[in-house]
Protein backbone atom coordinates (compact mmCIF):
# COMPACT_ATOMS: atom_id res chain seq x y z
CA UNK A 1 0.00 0.00 0.00
CA UNK A 2 0.97 3.57 -0.75
CA UNK A 3 2.80 5.09 2.21
CA UNK A 4 0.82 8.28 1.90
CA UNK A 5 -2.40 6.29 2.11
CA UNK A 6 -1.11 4.49 5.17
CA UNK A 7 -0.34 7.87 6.71
CA UNK A 8 -3.89 9.05 6.23
CA UNK A 9 -5.18 5.79 7.66
CA UNK A 10 -3.05 6.24 10.76
CA UNK A 11 -4.71 9.51 11.36
CA UNK A 12 -7.71 7.85 12.90
CA UNK A 13 -10.09 10.75 12.39
CA UNK A 14 -10.05 11.04 16.18
CA UNK A 15 -11.43 14.57 16.14
CA UNK A 16 -14.66 13.04 15.06
CA UNK A 17 -16.88 10.26 16.46
CA UNK A 18 -17.78 8.69 13.14
CA UNK A 19 -19.64 5.72 14.62
CA UNK A 20 -21.87 7.99 16.65
CA UNK A 21 -22.63 10.06 13.57
CA UNK A 22 -23.38 6.96 11.50
CA UNK A 23 -25.81 5.78 14.15
CA UNK A 24 -27.72 9.03 13.72
CA UNK A 25 -28.54 8.15 10.09
CA UNK A 26 -31.01 5.25 9.98
CA UNK A 27 -30.61 4.63 6.24
CA UNK A 28 -26.96 3.66 6.66
CA UNK A 29 -28.12 0.31 8.06
CA UNK A 30 -29.77 -0.53 4.72
CA UNK A 31 -28.50 -3.46 2.67
CA UNK A 32 -28.23 -3.16 -1.13
CA UNK A 33 -27.91 -6.47 -3.03
CA UNK A 34 -27.26 -8.02 0.41
CA UNK A 35 -24.26 -5.74 0.98
CA UNK A 36 -24.06 -2.83 3.40
CA UNK A 37 -24.98 0.42 1.67
CA UNK A 38 -21.94 2.54 0.82
CA UNK A 39 -23.55 5.85 -0.02
CA UNK A 40 -21.18 7.98 -2.09
CA UNK A 41 -23.75 10.07 -3.94
CA UNK A 42 -23.87 12.96 -1.50
CA UNK A 43 -23.47 15.62 -4.18
CA UNK A 44 -26.82 14.45 -5.60
CA UNK A 45 -28.52 14.41 -2.23
CA UNK A 46 -27.45 13.75 1.34
CA UNK A 47 -29.09 11.36 3.78
CA UNK A 48 -31.14 12.66 6.70
CA UNK A 49 -30.31 12.19 10.37
CA UNK A 50 -32.97 10.87 12.74
CA UNK A 51 -33.06 14.33 14.38
CA UNK A 52 -34.38 15.90 11.15
CA UNK A 53 -36.85 13.09 10.49
CA UNK A 54 -38.16 13.34 14.08
CA UNK A 55 -38.60 17.12 13.95
CA UNK A 56 -40.62 16.83 10.75
CA UNK A 57 -42.71 13.94 12.06
CA UNK A 58 -43.32 15.78 15.29
CA UNK A 59 -44.72 18.72 13.37
CA UNK A 60 -47.09 16.51 11.38
CA UNK A 61 -48.12 14.47 14.41
CA UNK A 62 -48.56 17.32 16.89
CA UNK A 63 -49.01 20.78 15.42
CA UNK A 64 -49.61 20.52 11.66
CA UNK A 65 -51.35 23.74 10.72
CA UNK A 66 -51.05 26.59 8.25
CA UNK A 67 -48.74 29.50 8.99
CA UNK A 68 -49.26 33.27 9.18
CA UNK A 69 -53.04 33.01 9.43
CA UNK A 70 -55.23 31.44 12.11
CA UNK A 71 -55.30 32.75 15.62
CA UNK A 72 -55.58 29.24 16.98
CA UNK A 73 -52.85 27.63 19.03
CA UNK A 74 -51.57 25.19 16.41
CA UNK A 75 -51.24 27.84 13.73
CA UNK A 76 -49.27 30.03 16.10
CA UNK A 77 -46.99 27.16 17.02
CA UNK A 78 -46.46 26.26 13.35
CA UNK A 79 -45.70 29.91 12.53
CA UNK A 80 -43.18 30.09 15.36
CA UNK A 81 -41.41 26.95 14.16
CA UNK A 82 -41.44 28.09 10.53
CA UNK A 83 -40.13 31.56 11.32
CA UNK A 84 -37.72 30.02 13.83
CA UNK A 85 -36.20 28.00 10.99
CA UNK A 86 -35.73 31.24 9.05
CA UNK A 87 -33.74 32.68 11.95
CA UNK A 88 -31.58 29.54 12.19
CA UNK A 89 -30.79 29.89 8.48
CA UNK A 90 -30.16 33.63 8.79
CA UNK A 91 -27.64 32.97 11.56
CA UNK A 92 -26.06 30.05 9.70
CA UNK A 93 -25.06 32.26 6.76
CA UNK A 94 -24.79 35.42 8.87
CA UNK A 95 -27.35 37.45 6.92
CA UNK A 96 -28.08 40.92 8.23
CA UNK A 97 -31.76 40.21 8.80
CA UNK A 98 -34.29 37.41 8.56
CA UNK A 99 -36.17 39.34 5.87
CA UNK A 100 -33.26 38.52 3.55
CA UNK A 101 -34.03 34.79 3.75
CA UNK A 102 -36.59 33.61 1.18
CA UNK A 103 -37.89 30.05 1.26
CA UNK A 104 -37.98 28.44 -2.20
CA UNK A 105 -38.22 24.89 -3.54
CA UNK A 106 -34.46 24.69 -3.96
CA UNK A 107 -31.42 26.18 -5.66
CA UNK A 108 -33.03 25.96 -9.09
CA UNK A 109 -36.08 27.95 -8.05
CA UNK A 110 -33.91 30.48 -6.21
CA UNK A 111 -31.91 31.19 -9.36
CA UNK A 112 -35.06 31.33 -11.49
CA UNK A 113 -36.56 33.80 -9.05
CA UNK A 114 -33.64 36.20 -9.47
CA UNK A 115 -33.52 35.75 -13.27
CA UNK A 116 -37.23 36.41 -13.67
CA UNK A 117 -37.55 39.34 -11.29
CA UNK A 118 -34.25 41.20 -11.00
CA UNK A 119 -33.16 39.95 -14.42
CA UNK A 120 -36.33 40.86 -16.30
CA UNK A 121 -36.39 44.34 -14.80
CA UNK A 122 -32.72 45.17 -15.29
CA UNK A 123 -31.32 43.26 -18.28
CA UNK A 124 -31.76 45.05 -21.59
CA UNK A 125 -30.85 44.46 -25.20
CA UNK A 126 -27.10 44.25 -25.70
CA UNK A 127 -26.36 43.67 -22.00
CA UNK A 128 -24.13 40.80 -20.92
CA UNK A 129 -24.45 38.19 -18.18
CA UNK A 130 -21.40 36.21 -17.10
CA UNK A 131 -21.39 32.59 -15.92
CA UNK A 132 -18.64 29.93 -16.02
CA UNK A 133 -18.01 26.73 -17.97
CA UNK A 134 -18.61 24.58 -14.89
CA UNK A 135 -22.16 25.72 -14.16
CA UNK A 136 -24.95 23.26 -13.46
CA UNK A 137 -27.80 23.49 -15.97
CA UNK A 138 -29.78 25.31 -13.29
CA UNK A 139 -27.33 28.21 -13.48
CA UNK A 140 -27.23 28.22 -17.28
CA UNK A 141 -30.76 27.77 -18.55
CA UNK A 142 -32.54 30.55 -16.56
CA UNK A 143 -29.97 33.08 -17.81
CA UNK A 144 -30.13 31.72 -21.33
CA UNK A 145 -33.92 32.11 -21.31
CA UNK A 146 -33.55 35.66 -20.05
CA UNK A 147 -30.92 36.49 -22.69
CA UNK A 148 -33.14 35.13 -25.45
CA UNK A 149 -36.09 37.17 -24.21
CA UNK A 150 -34.08 40.39 -23.90
CA UNK A 151 -31.67 39.89 -26.77
CA UNK A 152 -28.82 39.99 -24.27
CA UNK A 153 -25.61 37.98 -24.38
CA UNK A 154 -24.54 35.11 -22.14
CA UNK A 155 -20.77 35.01 -21.69
CA UNK A 156 -18.89 32.05 -20.27
CA UNK A 157 -15.62 32.16 -18.32
CA UNK A 158 -13.36 29.38 -19.60
CA UNK A 159 -11.59 26.89 -17.32
CA UNK A 160 -8.18 25.23 -17.48
CA UNK A 161 -7.53 21.48 -17.70
CA UNK A 162 -7.54 21.15 -13.91
CA UNK A 163 -11.06 22.51 -13.88
CA UNK A 164 -10.23 25.95 -12.48
CA UNK A 165 -11.66 29.24 -13.67
CA UNK A 166 -9.15 31.25 -15.69
CA UNK A 167 -9.44 34.48 -13.74
CA UNK A 168 -7.60 36.61 -16.30
CA UNK A 169 -10.27 35.67 -18.84
CA UNK A 170 -12.93 36.88 -16.45
CA UNK A 171 -11.02 40.14 -16.05
CA UNK A 172 -10.96 40.54 -19.82
CA UNK A 173 -14.62 39.62 -20.21
CA UNK A 174 -16.12 41.99 -17.67
CA UNK A 175 -16.96 45.42 -19.06
CA UNK A 176 -19.54 48.20 -18.96
CA UNK A 177 -22.06 45.97 -20.78
CA UNK A 178 -21.89 43.32 -18.04
CA UNK A 179 -25.02 43.58 -15.89
CA UNK A 180 -24.94 40.38 -13.83
CA UNK A 181 -22.53 37.65 -12.73
CA UNK A 182 -23.84 34.25 -11.60
CA UNK A 183 -21.21 31.74 -10.49
CA UNK A 184 -21.12 28.36 -8.84
CA UNK A 185 -19.27 28.42 -5.50
CA UNK A 186 -18.22 24.74 -5.71
CA UNK A 187 -18.68 22.54 -8.77
CA UNK A 188 -20.90 19.47 -8.41
CA UNK A 189 -18.97 17.66 -11.16
CA UNK A 190 -15.37 18.71 -10.57
CA UNK A 191 -15.39 19.61 -6.90
CA UNK A 192 -13.57 22.87 -7.69
CA UNK A 193 -14.00 25.65 -5.14
CA UNK A 194 -14.06 28.90 -7.07
CA UNK A 195 -12.32 32.12 -5.92
CA UNK A 196 -15.69 33.75 -5.29
CA UNK A 197 -14.39 36.53 -3.08
CA UNK A 198 -12.11 37.76 -5.88
CA UNK A 199 -14.92 37.41 -8.41
CA UNK A 200 -17.29 39.42 -6.24
CA UNK A 201 -14.70 42.13 -5.58
CA UNK A 202 -13.96 42.57 -9.25
CA UNK A 203 -17.65 42.61 -10.21
CA UNK A 204 -18.39 45.16 -7.49
CA UNK A 205 -15.68 47.44 -8.89
CA UNK A 206 -18.02 47.71 -11.89
CA UNK A 207 -21.15 47.85 -9.69
CA UNK A 208 -22.30 44.48 -10.99
CA UNK A 209 -24.33 42.25 -8.66
CA UNK A 210 -23.20 38.65 -8.11
CA UNK A 211 -25.26 35.54 -7.39
CA UNK A 212 -23.52 32.51 -5.88
CA UNK A 213 -24.88 29.03 -6.52
CA UNK A 214 -23.90 27.50 -3.19
CA UNK A 215 -25.74 24.17 -3.60
CA UNK A 216 -22.53 22.16 -3.17
CA UNK A 217 -20.59 24.60 -0.99
CA UNK A 218 -23.15 25.04 1.77
CA UNK A 219 -22.45 21.70 3.48
CA UNK A 220 -18.68 22.03 3.33
CA UNK A 221 -17.66 25.67 3.67
CA UNK A 222 -18.58 28.18 6.33
CA UNK A 223 -20.45 30.84 4.40
CA UNK A 224 -20.72 34.38 5.75
CA UNK A 225 -22.73 36.40 3.24
CA UNK A 226 -21.72 39.72 4.80
CA UNK A 227 -18.03 38.91 4.66
CA UNK A 228 -18.32 37.53 1.10
CA UNK A 229 -20.49 40.51 0.17
CA UNK A 230 -22.41 38.44 -2.41
CA UNK A 231 -25.68 40.02 -3.51
CA UNK A 232 -27.58 36.76 -3.83
CA UNK A 233 -26.91 33.23 -2.59
CA UNK A 234 -28.89 30.12 -3.52
CA UNK A 235 -28.86 26.68 -1.93
CA UNK A 236 -31.02 23.61 -1.28
CA UNK A 237 -32.00 21.90 1.95
CA UNK A 238 -31.50 18.36 0.73
CA UNK A 239 -27.77 18.73 0.13
CA UNK A 240 -27.45 19.94 3.69
CA UNK A 241 -28.82 16.75 5.32
CA UNK A 242 -32.31 18.30 5.25
CA UNK A 243 -35.40 17.43 3.22
CA UNK A 244 -36.00 17.85 -0.51
CA UNK A 245 -38.46 20.48 -1.73
CA UNK A 246 -37.08 23.33 0.36
CA UNK A 247 -34.32 25.75 -0.50
CA UNK A 248 -33.15 29.26 0.20
CA UNK A 249 -32.60 32.43 -1.68
CA UNK A 250 -30.59 34.96 0.28
CA UNK A 251 -30.67 38.45 -1.17
CA UNK A 252 -29.39 41.78 0.12
CA UNK A 253 -32.34 43.68 1.46
CA UNK A 254 -31.96 46.65 -0.92
CA UNK A 255 -32.14 44.34 -3.92
CA UNK A 256 -35.09 42.36 -2.59
CA UNK A 257 -36.99 45.54 -1.72
CA UNK A 258 -36.60 46.87 -5.25
CA UNK A 259 -37.54 43.62 -6.96
CA UNK A 260 -41.02 42.75 -8.17
CA UNK A 261 -42.70 39.67 -6.71
CA UNK A 262 -41.98 36.32 -8.40
CA UNK A 263 -45.42 34.72 -8.05
CA UNK A 264 -48.76 36.14 -6.99
CA UNK A 265 -51.11 34.59 -4.47
CA UNK A 266 -51.80 34.28 -0.80
CA UNK A 267 -49.26 35.34 1.85
CA UNK A 268 -47.41 37.69 -0.53
CA UNK A 269 -50.04 40.43 -0.33
CA UNK A 270 -50.98 43.01 2.24
CA UNK A 271 -54.16 44.29 0.56
CA UNK A 272 -56.10 42.99 -2.42
CA UNK A 273 -58.97 44.59 -4.28
CA UNK A 274 -60.06 43.76 -7.83
CA UNK A 275 -58.43 47.00 -8.92
CA UNK A 276 -55.04 46.62 -7.29
CA UNK A 277 -52.88 44.75 -4.84
CA UNK A 278 -50.36 46.00 -2.34
CA UNK A 279 -47.58 43.53 -1.75
CA UNK A 280 -46.57 42.19 1.61
CA UNK A 281 -43.24 43.13 3.15
CA UNK A 282 -40.11 41.00 2.92
CA UNK A 283 -39.62 38.10 3.00
CA UNK A 284 -43.30 37.24 2.43
CA UNK A 285 -43.44 39.23 -0.81
CA UNK A 286 -41.59 36.33 -2.44
CA UNK A 287 -43.42 33.49 -0.73
CA UNK A 288 -46.79 33.14 -2.43
CA UNK A 289 -48.99 30.27 -1.28
CA UNK A 290 -48.69 27.86 1.61
CA UNK A 291 -44.98 27.08 1.98
CA UNK A 292 -43.31 23.74 2.68
CA UNK A 293 -43.67 24.14 6.44
CA UNK A 294 -42.34 20.73 7.43
CA UNK A 295 -39.50 21.22 4.94
CA UNK A 296 -38.48 24.53 6.51
CA UNK A 297 -38.61 22.98 9.98
CA UNK A 298 -36.54 20.05 8.69
CA UNK A 299 -33.95 22.38 7.16
CA UNK A 300 -33.68 24.31 10.41
CA UNK A 301 -33.18 21.01 12.26
CA UNK A 302 -30.53 19.90 9.75
CA UNK A 303 -28.54 23.09 10.42
CA UNK A 304 -28.83 22.57 14.17
CA UNK A 305 -27.52 19.03 13.70
CA UNK A 306 -24.62 20.19 11.50
CA UNK A 307 -23.65 22.88 13.97
CA UNK A 308 -23.54 20.32 16.78
CA UNK A 309 -20.96 18.37 14.79
CA UNK A 310 -19.25 21.46 13.45
CA UNK A 311 -19.03 22.39 9.79
CA UNK A 312 -15.25 22.67 10.07
CA UNK A 313 -15.02 19.12 11.42
CA UNK A 314 -17.22 17.86 8.59
CA UNK A 315 -15.09 19.67 6.01
CA UNK A 316 -11.87 18.34 7.54
CA UNK A 317 -13.27 14.81 7.52
CA UNK A 318 -14.39 15.06 3.89
CA UNK A 319 -11.03 16.49 2.86
CA UNK A 320 -9.24 13.51 4.41
CA UNK A 321 -11.58 11.12 2.60
CA UNK A 322 -11.01 12.96 -0.68
CA UNK A 323 -7.21 12.85 -0.28
CA UNK A 324 -7.31 9.18 0.59
CA UNK A 325 -9.64 8.30 -2.31
CA UNK A 326 -7.70 10.42 -4.80
CA UNK A 327 -4.48 8.60 -3.98
CA UNK A 328 -6.16 5.19 -3.86
CA UNK A 329 -7.68 5.45 -7.35
CA UNK A 330 -4.73 7.13 -9.02
CA UNK A 331 -2.95 3.77 -9.43
CA UNK A 332 -5.87 2.17 -11.28
CA UNK A 333 -5.14 1.45 -14.91
CA UNK A 334 -6.65 3.84 -17.43
CA UNK A 335 -8.33 5.97 -14.78
CA UNK A 336 -8.31 9.72 -15.23
CA UNK A 337 -9.53 12.08 -12.55
CA UNK A 338 -11.70 14.86 -13.97
CA UNK A 339 -11.26 17.90 -11.76
CA UNK A 340 -7.86 18.33 -10.17
CA UNK A 341 -8.20 21.86 -8.83
CA UNK A 342 -6.10 22.92 -5.87
CA UNK A 343 -9.17 23.71 -3.76
CA UNK A 344 -11.86 21.05 -3.82
CA UNK A 345 -14.89 19.87 -1.90
CA UNK A 346 -15.34 16.13 -1.39
CA UNK A 347 -16.12 15.26 -5.00
CA UNK A 348 -14.11 12.73 -7.02
CA UNK A 349 -15.08 12.47 -10.68
CA UNK A 350 -13.25 10.01 -12.88
CA UNK A 351 -13.29 8.38 -16.24
CA UNK A 352 -11.87 5.04 -17.38
CA UNK A 353 -10.29 4.73 -20.78
CA UNK A 354 -12.12 1.50 -21.59
CA UNK A 355 -15.09 1.30 -19.23
CA UNK A 356 -18.13 3.49 -19.63
CA UNK A 357 -19.42 5.18 -16.42
CA UNK A 358 -22.78 3.45 -16.77
CA UNK A 359 -21.12 0.04 -16.56
CA UNK A 360 -19.07 1.25 -13.60
CA UNK A 361 -22.28 2.34 -11.87
CA UNK A 362 -24.02 -1.00 -12.40
CA UNK A 363 -21.04 -3.02 -11.14
CA UNK A 364 -20.57 -0.85 -8.06
CA UNK A 365 -24.27 -1.09 -7.29
CA UNK A 366 -23.76 -4.82 -6.82
CA UNK A 367 -21.09 -4.02 -4.25
CA UNK A 368 -23.62 -1.89 -2.40
CA UNK A 369 -21.85 1.27 -3.57
CA UNK A 370 -24.05 4.16 -4.75
CA UNK A 371 -22.26 6.63 -7.00
CA UNK A 372 -23.53 8.95 -9.70
CA UNK A 373 -22.76 8.28 -13.34
CA UNK A 374 -23.64 10.58 -16.20
CA UNK A 375 -23.20 14.20 -17.15
CA UNK A 376 -24.27 15.54 -13.72
CA UNK A 377 -26.44 18.21 -15.35
CA UNK A 378 -23.28 19.86 -16.68
CA UNK A 379 -23.32 18.93 -20.38
CA UNK A 380 -21.27 21.94 -21.56
CA UNK A 381 -18.60 20.97 -19.01
CA UNK A 382 -18.55 17.39 -20.35
CA UNK A 383 -17.95 18.82 -23.81
CA UNK A 384 -15.10 20.94 -22.42
CA UNK A 385 -13.37 17.73 -21.30
CA UNK A 386 -14.50 15.90 -24.43
CA UNK A 387 -16.16 13.05 -22.55
CA UNK A 388 -19.83 11.99 -22.53
CA UNK A 389 -20.01 11.29 -18.82
CA UNK A 390 -18.05 10.62 -15.64
CA UNK A 391 -18.38 8.42 -12.59
CA UNK A 392 -18.57 10.51 -9.46
CA UNK A 393 -18.05 9.56 -5.84
CA UNK A 394 -18.98 12.34 -3.42
CA UNK A 395 -18.41 12.24 0.30
CA UNK A 396 -20.55 13.20 3.24
CA UNK A 397 -20.05 13.55 6.97
CA UNK A 398 -20.83 9.86 7.60
CA UNK A 399 -18.54 8.22 5.06
CA UNK A 400 -15.56 6.21 6.24
CA UNK A 401 -12.19 5.26 4.93
CA UNK A 402 -13.33 1.62 4.86
CA UNK A 403 -16.11 2.66 2.48
CA UNK A 404 -13.54 4.21 0.16
CA UNK A 405 -11.75 0.84 0.26
CA UNK A 406 -14.98 -0.89 -0.82
CA UNK A 407 -15.22 1.57 -3.73
CA UNK A 408 -11.63 0.95 -4.82
CA UNK A 409 -12.03 -2.81 -4.47
CA UNK A 410 -15.15 -2.62 -6.67
CA UNK A 411 -13.27 -0.60 -9.30
CA UNK A 412 -10.50 -3.20 -9.36
CA UNK A 413 -13.06 -5.94 -9.97
CA UNK A 414 -14.47 -3.94 -12.88
CA UNK A 415 -11.02 -3.64 -14.41
CA UNK A 416 -10.61 -7.44 -14.17
CA UNK A 417 -13.85 -7.99 -16.08
CA UNK A 418 -13.28 -5.34 -18.73
CA UNK A 419 -9.48 -5.54 -18.72
CA UNK B 1 -19.38 -12.06 -10.10
CA UNK B 2 -23.00 -12.15 -8.97
CA UNK B 3 -25.44 -14.20 -11.05
CA UNK B 4 -27.51 -11.25 -12.34
CA UNK B 5 -24.40 -9.30 -13.25
CA UNK B 6 -22.94 -12.30 -15.01
CA UNK B 7 -26.14 -12.64 -17.03
CA UNK B 8 -26.05 -8.97 -17.98
CA UNK B 9 -22.36 -8.87 -18.85
CA UNK B 10 -21.99 -12.14 -20.72
CA UNK B 11 -18.73 -12.86 -22.48
CA UNK B 12 -20.31 -12.13 -25.87
CA UNK B 13 -21.26 -8.64 -24.67
CA UNK B 14 -17.83 -7.95 -23.18
CA UNK B 15 -16.23 -9.15 -26.39
CA UNK B 16 -18.38 -6.98 -28.66
CA UNK B 17 -17.79 -4.02 -26.35
CA UNK B 18 -14.05 -4.47 -26.63
CA UNK B 19 -14.01 -5.06 -30.38
CA UNK B 20 -17.25 -3.80 -31.88
CA UNK B 21 -18.08 -5.12 -35.36
CA UNK B 22 -19.07 -2.77 -38.21
CA UNK B 23 -17.90 0.21 -36.12
CA UNK B 24 -17.24 2.51 -39.04
CA UNK B 25 -18.75 5.07 -41.37
CA UNK B 26 -20.55 4.15 -44.61
CA UNK B 27 -19.57 6.91 -47.04
CA UNK B 28 -22.78 7.07 -49.05
CA UNK B 29 -25.50 5.35 -47.04
CA UNK B 30 -29.01 5.05 -48.47
CA UNK B 31 -30.35 5.53 -44.97
CA UNK B 32 -28.98 6.81 -41.69
CA UNK B 33 -30.22 8.18 -38.36
CA UNK B 34 -28.85 9.48 -35.07
CA UNK B 35 -29.84 8.31 -31.59
CA UNK B 36 -29.22 9.92 -28.24
CA UNK B 37 -29.83 8.95 -24.63
CA UNK B 38 -29.86 12.17 -22.60
CA UNK B 39 -29.75 10.26 -19.33
CA UNK B 40 -26.22 8.99 -19.87
CA UNK B 41 -25.06 10.97 -22.89
CA UNK B 42 -24.84 7.91 -25.16
CA UNK B 43 -25.05 8.79 -28.82
CA UNK B 44 -25.02 6.64 -31.92
CA UNK B 45 -25.34 6.99 -35.68
CA UNK B 46 -26.55 4.00 -37.70
CA UNK B 47 -25.78 3.80 -41.44
CA UNK B 48 -27.53 1.49 -43.92
CA UNK B 49 -27.05 0.61 -47.56
CA UNK B 50 -30.27 -0.90 -48.85
CA UNK B 51 -30.44 -2.11 -52.45
CA UNK B 52 -33.46 -1.82 -54.74
CA UNK B 53 -34.59 -5.35 -53.78
CA UNK B 54 -34.98 -4.14 -50.20
CA UNK B 55 -31.97 -6.07 -48.91
CA UNK B 56 -29.61 -4.52 -46.35
CA UNK B 57 -26.30 -4.85 -48.17
CA UNK B 58 -24.29 -3.04 -45.53
CA UNK B 59 -24.92 -1.68 -42.06
CA UNK B 60 -22.60 0.07 -39.61
CA UNK B 61 -22.59 2.36 -36.59
CA UNK B 62 -20.51 5.01 -34.87
CA UNK B 63 -20.76 6.80 -31.56
CA UNK B 64 -20.06 6.31 -27.88
CA UNK B 65 -21.84 4.44 -25.16
CA UNK B 66 -21.67 1.85 -22.42
CA UNK B 67 -20.83 -1.82 -22.94
CA UNK B 68 -24.49 -2.79 -23.26
CA UNK B 69 -25.28 -0.18 -25.91
CA UNK B 70 -22.09 -0.77 -27.87
CA UNK B 71 -22.44 -4.55 -27.85
CA UNK B 72 -26.09 -4.25 -28.79
CA UNK B 73 -25.24 -2.07 -31.79
CA UNK B 74 -22.39 -4.36 -32.80
CA UNK B 75 -24.50 -7.53 -32.61
CA UNK B 76 -27.38 -5.79 -34.37
CA UNK B 77 -25.24 -4.85 -37.35
CA UNK B 78 -23.80 -8.38 -37.56
CA UNK B 79 -27.28 -9.83 -37.44
CA UNK B 80 -28.99 -7.58 -39.98
CA UNK B 81 -26.45 -7.60 -42.77
CA UNK B 82 -28.02 -9.46 -45.74
CA UNK B 83 -31.53 -9.37 -44.28
CA UNK B 84 -34.52 -7.74 -45.98
CA UNK B 85 -36.15 -4.67 -44.50
CA UNK B 86 -39.16 -6.78 -43.50
CA UNK B 87 -36.92 -9.32 -41.76
CA UNK B 88 -35.09 -6.51 -39.94
CA UNK B 89 -38.38 -5.14 -38.64
CA UNK B 90 -39.40 -8.59 -37.47
CA UNK B 91 -36.11 -9.05 -35.59
CA UNK B 92 -36.50 -5.57 -34.07
CA UNK B 93 -39.90 -6.57 -32.66
CA UNK B 94 -38.55 -9.79 -31.19
CA UNK B 95 -35.53 -8.02 -29.71
CA UNK B 96 -37.75 -5.35 -28.26
CA UNK B 97 -39.92 -7.93 -26.46
CA UNK B 98 -36.80 -9.74 -25.31
CA UNK B 99 -35.50 -6.74 -23.38
CA UNK B 100 -38.80 -5.23 -22.27
CA UNK B 101 -41.12 -8.18 -21.52
CA UNK B 102 -42.10 -8.71 -17.93
CA UNK B 103 -39.84 -10.82 -15.76
CA UNK B 104 -41.03 -14.40 -15.66
CA UNK B 105 -42.27 -14.45 -19.27
CA UNK B 106 -40.31 -16.94 -21.33
CA UNK B 107 -38.57 -14.90 -24.00
CA UNK B 108 -39.07 -15.95 -27.63
CA UNK B 109 -35.49 -16.27 -28.74
CA UNK B 110 -36.16 -18.03 -32.02
CA UNK B 111 -34.35 -16.22 -34.86
CA UNK B 112 -32.48 -14.08 -32.36
CA UNK B 113 -29.31 -16.18 -32.25
CA UNK B 114 -26.59 -14.45 -30.24
CA UNK B 115 -28.95 -11.59 -29.41
CA UNK B 116 -30.48 -13.87 -26.77
CA UNK B 117 -27.64 -12.74 -24.47
CA UNK B 118 -29.62 -9.54 -23.91
CA UNK B 119 -32.33 -11.38 -21.99
CA UNK B 120 -30.48 -10.42 -18.77
CA UNK B 121 -31.20 -6.73 -19.42
CA UNK B 122 -34.79 -7.21 -18.24
CA UNK B 123 -33.45 -7.46 -14.70
CA UNK B 124 -32.07 -3.92 -15.02
CA UNK B 125 -34.85 -1.51 -15.95
CA UNK B 126 -32.47 1.47 -16.11
CA UNK B 127 -30.32 -0.34 -18.66
CA UNK B 128 -33.10 -1.29 -21.13
CA UNK B 129 -32.58 2.04 -22.91
CA UNK B 130 -28.91 1.21 -23.38
CA UNK B 131 -29.74 -2.07 -25.13
CA UNK B 132 -32.49 -0.63 -27.33
CA UNK B 133 -30.95 2.70 -28.43
CA UNK B 134 -29.20 1.23 -31.51
CA UNK B 135 -32.34 -0.64 -32.52
CA UNK B 136 -34.66 2.35 -32.33
CA UNK B 137 -32.09 4.35 -34.28
CA UNK B 138 -31.90 1.60 -36.92
CA UNK B 139 -35.71 1.64 -37.26
CA UNK B 140 -35.67 5.39 -37.77
CA UNK B 141 -32.96 5.01 -40.39
CA UNK B 142 -34.98 2.30 -42.18
CA UNK B 143 -37.88 4.68 -42.46
CA UNK B 144 -35.59 7.58 -43.23
CA UNK B 145 -36.89 9.62 -40.37
CA UNK B 146 -34.47 12.43 -39.81
CA UNK B 147 -35.54 13.39 -36.32
CA UNK B 148 -33.12 12.22 -33.67
CA UNK B 149 -34.16 9.20 -31.60
CA UNK B 150 -34.20 10.16 -27.96
CA UNK B 151 -34.59 7.46 -25.35
CA UNK B 152 -35.22 8.64 -21.84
Amino acid sequence: MHTEIAAIKKNDFSFYDIQKIRNDFPILKTLVHDKPLVYLDNAATTQKPQYVIDKMNYYYENYNSNVHRGVHALSQKATEAFEGARIIIKNFINALGKNEIIFTRGTTESINLVASTYGRANIKEGDEIIISTMEHHSNIVPWQMLCTEKNAKLRVIPINDNGEIIFEEFEKMINEKTKFVSIVYASNTLGTINPVKEIINLAHNYNIPVLLDAAQAINHLKIDVQQLDCDFLAFSGHKLYGPTGIGILYGKVNFLEAMHPYQGGGDMISKVTFEETTYNELPHKFEAGTPDIAGAIGLGAAIEYIEKIGLENIAHHENLLLDYATKAVSDLQGLKIIGTAKDKIGVLSFHFENVHPHDVGTFLDFEGVAIRTGHHCTQPLMRRFNIPATSRASFGMYNTIEEVDVLVHGLKKILEVFG
Amino acid sequence: MEQELRELYQQVILDHNKSPRNFRLIEHPTNHAEGYNPLCGDNITVYLSINDKGIIEDISFQGSGCAISKASASLMTSMLKGKTVAEAENIFNKFHSLVTDKLGDTPDIEDLGKLAVFAGVREFPVRVKCASLAWHTMMNALHNKNEKVVTE
